[in-house]
């Protein structure tokens, strides 16, 4: 286990009027090099629970481990940790601030007291995972389209080269094309940098699509945290909390409900037209 | 950022909450104006025991407002000292030094500390119990007879409504932004004064941009619902006084006699 937490609780504003319990009571463990979709709705208390994984959030009670350390003693360093545990904020385009693309990717680095020659090396490698042109390096970053800025902030966390890479909602308001080109390129990410991943979204077709495993917080708790399978195959069960499994997983489902035998683990389109392909070749054969 | 209790609206459900935000604007001055035109203990005394009442009655929290003095307490103590070291008169306590503490000294400072608490109370009490949104209204009726003489008193109340509404979204913002640069080392806390001007910078830039693109969008928004300024503007809500201003004002005009009749006779 790489980050564990432990009874953690968070409540916003205090013994106030306000006052509002955004995580409760959550106990997960996540292991090195998993790739974990957290899911749940606009205030299941996704982004709070992860603003707590580098400690930019103190929980109301409760503990985090990292590497087995508690992250809120006294003697451990904070500043440190978040850049092993890179969190990427949602709409991170809006916190884009340098002169050039390279400046501002190279933000983090420079913040970690790298030689100037690493701070380079490494921006050339993130820019590069994440698909920005060379020539996009020397411009303001206000000139970039939105999928672009989008990338270009991605890469300002990657080049700290986190141990544990969290992404808020990083497929939020892109068209289907950007939002592929991002999921995909995590994919490679995780497989080729040996990285820890959690992708939180709303959007099951995102989590079908990369994630392994899935962890779904309903108002604050976590409600189901196993295998992608596992849980999109408890589909009446997240309906209830208004969460919806993939339609092809729906439509797969219906399909073995009328008799024509096909697999359970159907959550991607590319998956469904390789099992529908083999299907439809064996009924020709027959 | 996170503990901005004064000035905040609390959403609780009281008479003084009901009441028309006109009356408490002007009762709320009238209320402060009477706390500085007590002159002895008494009529001052009468000021205090009628705070504390309104305080019960509006249900907040007494702990709220005694959060709202928190920011002050040091200028309070700071005049009192000023008051009772500057302040000469006929009866000398005691001498050290070169200071000399006069009686006289110490009853100022004690009024003048009481008072501003007063103040601190008596304001709190207004922004406590009145949406940012009904006070803005309430000014703009109130300064509505300017118009006559041609200031534009409604862009003026919309300036103020806008300003105030966003102050929220600009703290959550800045809240976001900046944790979204300590996500990337960013250390806002320690290191010298240069290195922490420079740390500003990654924070301002991100929020001037956004705060832009949000007052492009909102006369945007406004436009696209015709809005047109203040001419034959009507509301969806609009304000009107009931028992409950009479009850209030009567009880503040109470007040305002007695603390008088006290200073006069006492």
């Amino acid at each position: 286990m790489i980050l564990q937490t432990e009874n953690l609780n968070y409540v916003y504003s205090e013994k106030t009027p306000f006052e509002k319990t955004a995580v409760k009571n959550v106990n997960i463990g996540i292991g090195e090099n998993d790739f974990i979709g957290l899911i749940g709705h606009t205030g299941s208390g996704k982004s709070t629970l992860v603003q707590h994984l580098n400690g930019l959030l103190k929980p109301t009670s409760g503990k985090i481990y990292f590497e087995g350390k508690n992250i809120f003693d006294k003697d451990y360093d904070l500043n440190a940790l978040r850049f092993k545990v890179g969190l990427v904020f949602q709409y991170p385009e809006y916190q884009l601030f340098d002169e050039t693309v390279e400046k501002d990717i190279a933000f983090g680095p420079r913040n970690m007291g790298l030689s100037e020659e690493e701070i380079s090396q490494r921006v050339e490698e993130a820019a590069h995972i994440v698909g920005l042109k060379p020539e996009l390096l020397s411009k303001s970053p206000f000139d970039l389209s939105g999928g672009e800025k989008r990338r270009a902030a991605i890469a300002g966390v990657i080049a700290m080269r986190p141990r544990v890479l969290i992404l808020d909602e990083p497929t939020a308001g892109l068209d289907p094309v950007g939002r592929n080109r991002i999921l995909e390129m995590l994919k490679n990410y995780r497989q080729e940098h040996n990285t820890t991943v959690i992708l939180v979204s709303h959007s099951m077709e995102d989590v079908a699509q990369v994630a392994d495993k899935a962890l779904v917080m309903n108002k604050g708790e976590v409600f189901m945290y196993d295998t992608v399978e596992k849980v999109f195959s408890h589909g009446e069960e997240l309906e209830k909390i208004g969460l919806n499994v993939p339609y092809v997983t729906k439509i797969f489902a219906k399909l073995r409900a009328n008799g024509v035998y096909v697999p359970t683990d159907v959550f991607t389109l590319d998956k469904a037209e390789k099992v529908l392909l083999k299907l439809l070749k064996r009924e020709g054969k027959e | 950022m996170k503990d901005l209790t004064f000035g905040q609206y609390l959403p609780y459900d009281s008479f003084i909450h009901k009441s028309d935000p006109r009356t408490k604007l002007l009762l709320t001055l009238g209320l402060i104006v009477t706390a500085f035109v007590s002159f002895n203990f008494y009529s001052l005394g009468l000021v205090i025991v009628f705070t504390i009442m309104a305080m019960i009655v509006s249900k907040v929290p007494i702990s709220f407002y005694l959060r709202s003095l928190k920011s002050i307490w040091f200028f309070v103590l700071l005049t009192a000292v000023l008051n009772v070291i500057y302040i000469k008169g006929d009866n000398l306590l005691f001498s050290f030094w070169i200071i000399k503490v006069y009686a006289e000294g110490i009853e100022k400072a004690i009024f003048i500390a009481i008072r501003i608490a007063l103040l601190i109370f008596i304001s709190s009490m207004l922004t406590y119990t009145t949406a940012p949104t009904a006070l803005t209204d309430a000014i703009e009726r109130l300064l509505s007879p300017l118009m006559k003489i041609g200031i534009d008193t409604h862009m003026f109340a919309m300036m103020m409504t806008i300003a105030i509404r966003f102050i929220p979204t600009l703290i959550e913002e800045t809240n976001k932004i900046m944790s979204a640069q300590k996500a990337r080392g960013a250390n806002m806390d320690s290191g010298s004064l240069l290195s922490r001007v420079k740390a500003i910078i990654p924070i301002l830039i991100p929020l001037l941009i956004s705060s832009v693109r949000r007052a492009k969008e909102l006369a945007d928004a406004m436009e696209c619902r015709c809005y047109h300024g203040g001419k034959g503007r009507t509301r969806m809500n609009s304000l009107k006084a009931s028992w409950r201003d009479a009850v209030c004002t009567l009880s503040a005009g109470l007040l305002l006699a007695g603390v008088i009749l006290l200073n006069v006779f006492l």
